[in-house]
């Protein structure tokens, strides 16, 4: 049987989801659910999409991904870690003193980390600069920026919204995490942001909305998106319907909560509960 | 036309940020050009004619201008981003902050409208820019007094490696220190002329009222020396506390609010040194200001040359 490359980015995201409760269990806390969340975006991103060199992170010639939610850190560097820009083994130092990766991603200290991120609605305004700055530069290099539903509130995000179509950034590409929950509670209850693809295709973007645990439905639309990225040309947005503990069950299910509450001896838990769903799906 | 606050008569230089940044540009191919909508007004639109490729007009979104400019800086470009001091200090400080200054990129902020130079009341005049932009760490700050000053900051600003916020001066900007044996150096302070009885420490379009003023005290037997201290931080405290630790008079001059800017700038280099100094203000009140026609507003709020030869005069006795 031949490996694809689903097979190749469902084996990273359930290997990222590992190193993701390794760290959460680190630090007895963190942004765990939304991170299992996006694990299948962000292991298509760094093991399918970008072009980079793990030897070299500052390589010139990268396609750029900028990480606006800085509080999603724990995940990047699940990525970073299977993208080979990070040895897994500094994984166990996440927010420790002293650590290269610290809860909240910030660039001074990451690989791979391209901006500090955290301050919501900042990224896609350095993206749309980045993009600018690239095609003034005669080069063709892709600038993915990853957003949350929750940063759709900030207005920041909507001027540079409306700049990127307005500059035709055709190789700017957004991502939005759509998990329906902020820091408040459910996004429909703290600021409505839907109709969401209307609202982006209405600011001039090439708009796909996906389900975004559902690798096969990223690929396809990560590929339609590469298929269009031009230099002059639409903007891209790929809007991710995930779901907050994906893989594990037990925080599947616990009520949401934007920093959810996981025990000290639920970890290992979480941990058998991945690895048998994991099995499970590859029986079938 | 914009409004001016040149004297009658006076030499001015048009334009000279926008000339300044189109000179650099055809030496140093990093320099590129964004503005929020406010090309025309703060002079961008010369080196927009003249580098129409490199300019860029991010529309009114001040939010967007600096967190782009951020990201040109992060590939390689050296921006200027221009907009009115209000909107920068004001509403983009976020991305100021978190964008270019934390990761110490070399974008340069270009604030139209500093302190009181417009009649339009609060909205846009910048009276607190300096204060607010002090605390933010890596940024440095200049507050220049004329076209020489823009003229020469300009290659400078580009070529220092970190955030630049520069005071802007517009339109048609007098041309007064080309008088005096001084140029611009980033970072640091200079004596233009020195004097027996008081010193005045100054900063922006200040220095040229005070450098008026002092000419008019000579004629009531009153000797002053000047310092000029166009970089607020870092501040050049060598410079200036060698003429400020000595008996004399000394009064600070700024176009900004007395709270946070050039006064408390030298208050707090005076007090770590342990200097035992009295310093006066000469700055605008803590107060949303008047609208109205701007020599008069400079005469209420004390930065006309009369009112400030007026205080001096009182504070001699």
């Amino acid at each position: 049987m031949t490996t694809t490359r689903a097979d190749r980015v469902h084996a990273a995201a359930y290997r990222m989801r590992h190193h993701i409760l390794d760290m959460g269990e680190v630090q007895g806390q963190g942004y765990v659910g939304q991170a299992l969340g996006v694990a299948d975006l962000l292991a298509v991103t760094h093991t399918d999409q970008l072009r980079h060199r793990a030897e070299d992170p500052e390589w010139a010639g990268r396609d750029r991904f900028l990480l606006s939610t800085g509080h999603y850190a724990i995940a990047l560097y699940a990525a970073l870690a299977e993208a080979g820009t990070l040895p897994v083994s500094e994984l166990e130092t996440y927010g420790s003193d002293g650590s290269r990766l610290p809860m909240s991603g910030m660039a001074s200290y990451t690989p791979g980390m391209e901006i500090s991120g955290g301050s919501l609605g900042h990224g896609l305004t350095v993206a749309v600069g980045m993009a600018l700055g690239l095609r003034f530069q005669g080069t063709r290099q892709r600038i993915f920026n990853f957003l949350s539903d929750g940063e759709l509130d900030e207005g920041s995000t909507w001027e540079a919204a409306m700049g990127a179509a307005h500059h035709q950034l055709g190789l700017l590409t957004a991502l939005v995490d759509m998990n329906a929950l902020q820091a408040d509670g459910p996004t429909a209850g703290v600021l409505g942001i839907e109709p969401a693809e209307q609202k982006w295709e209405a600011a001039g973007w090439f708009t796909q909305r996906v389900d975004g645990n559902d690798v096969d439905s990223l690929l396809a639309a990560f590929d339609a998106a590469a298929e269009r990225a031009q230099p002059v040309g639409q903007p891209s947005v790929i809007l991710c319907d995930t779901r907050i503990g994906r893989g594990v069950p037990l925080l599947e299910t616990r009520e949401k909560a934007h920093f959810m509450r996981i025990d000290e001896h639920e970890w290992q838990l979480c941990r058998d509960q991945l690895t048998h769903g994991h099995e499970g799906a590859r029986a079938q | 036309m914009i409004a001016s606050f040149a004297d009658p008569g006076q030499r001015t230089a048009s334009a000279p940020f926008g000339h300044a940044l189109a000179a650099l540009a055809e030496s140093d191919e990093r320099v590129v050009g964004l503005t929020a909508d406010l090309g025309k007004y703060t002079d961008m639109h010369v080196f927009a004619q003249a580098h129409p490729e490199r300019f860029f007009q991010l529309g009114m979104a001040e939010q967007l201008l600096f967190g782009a400019a951020a990201g040109m800086a992060e590939v390689g470009l050296v921006p200027f981003a221009s907009t009115y001091s209000v909107f920068a200090a004001r509403r983009a400080y976020d991305f100021l902050c978190l964008d270019i200054a934390e990761p110490n990129l070399n974008v340069n902020i270009v604030g139209g409208l500093p302190g009181l130079t417009t009649g339009y009341g609060p909205s846009h005049q910048a009276t607190e820019d300096v204060a607010i932009f002090r605390g933010m760490p890596k940024l440095t700050i200049v507050d220049p007094c004329d076209s020489v000053d823009i003229e020469q900051a300009v290659p400078q600003l580009a070529a220092a490696e970190g955030p630049t916020y520069l005071r802007l001066l517009r339109g048609k900007v007098p041309t007064v220190l080309d008088e005096y044996d001084y140029t611009f150096r980033l970072g640091k302070a200079s004596v233009l002329r020195g004097g027996n009885d008081v010193v005045f420490v100054s900063s922006g379009l200040m220095t040229m009222r005070a450098l008026q003023a002092a000419d008019e005290l000579a004629q009531h037997n009153v000797d002053v020396s000047v310092v000029h201290t166009p970089t607020i931080k870092p501040f050049d405290a060598e410079t200036v506390l060698a003429e400020v630790d000595s008996d004399r008079l000394v009064v600070t001059l700024e176009n900004h609010t007395v709270v946070g800017g050039l006064f408390e700038t030298l208050a707090s280099a005076v007090v770590s040194r342990g200097l035992g100094t009295r310093v006066v203000p000469i700055a605008l009140p803590d107060e949303f200001l008047d609208a109205g026609a701007l020599p008069t507003l400079h005469e209420r709020y004390g930065l006309a040359t009369s009112t400030i030869v007026d205080k001096v005069l009182g504070e001699l006795g």
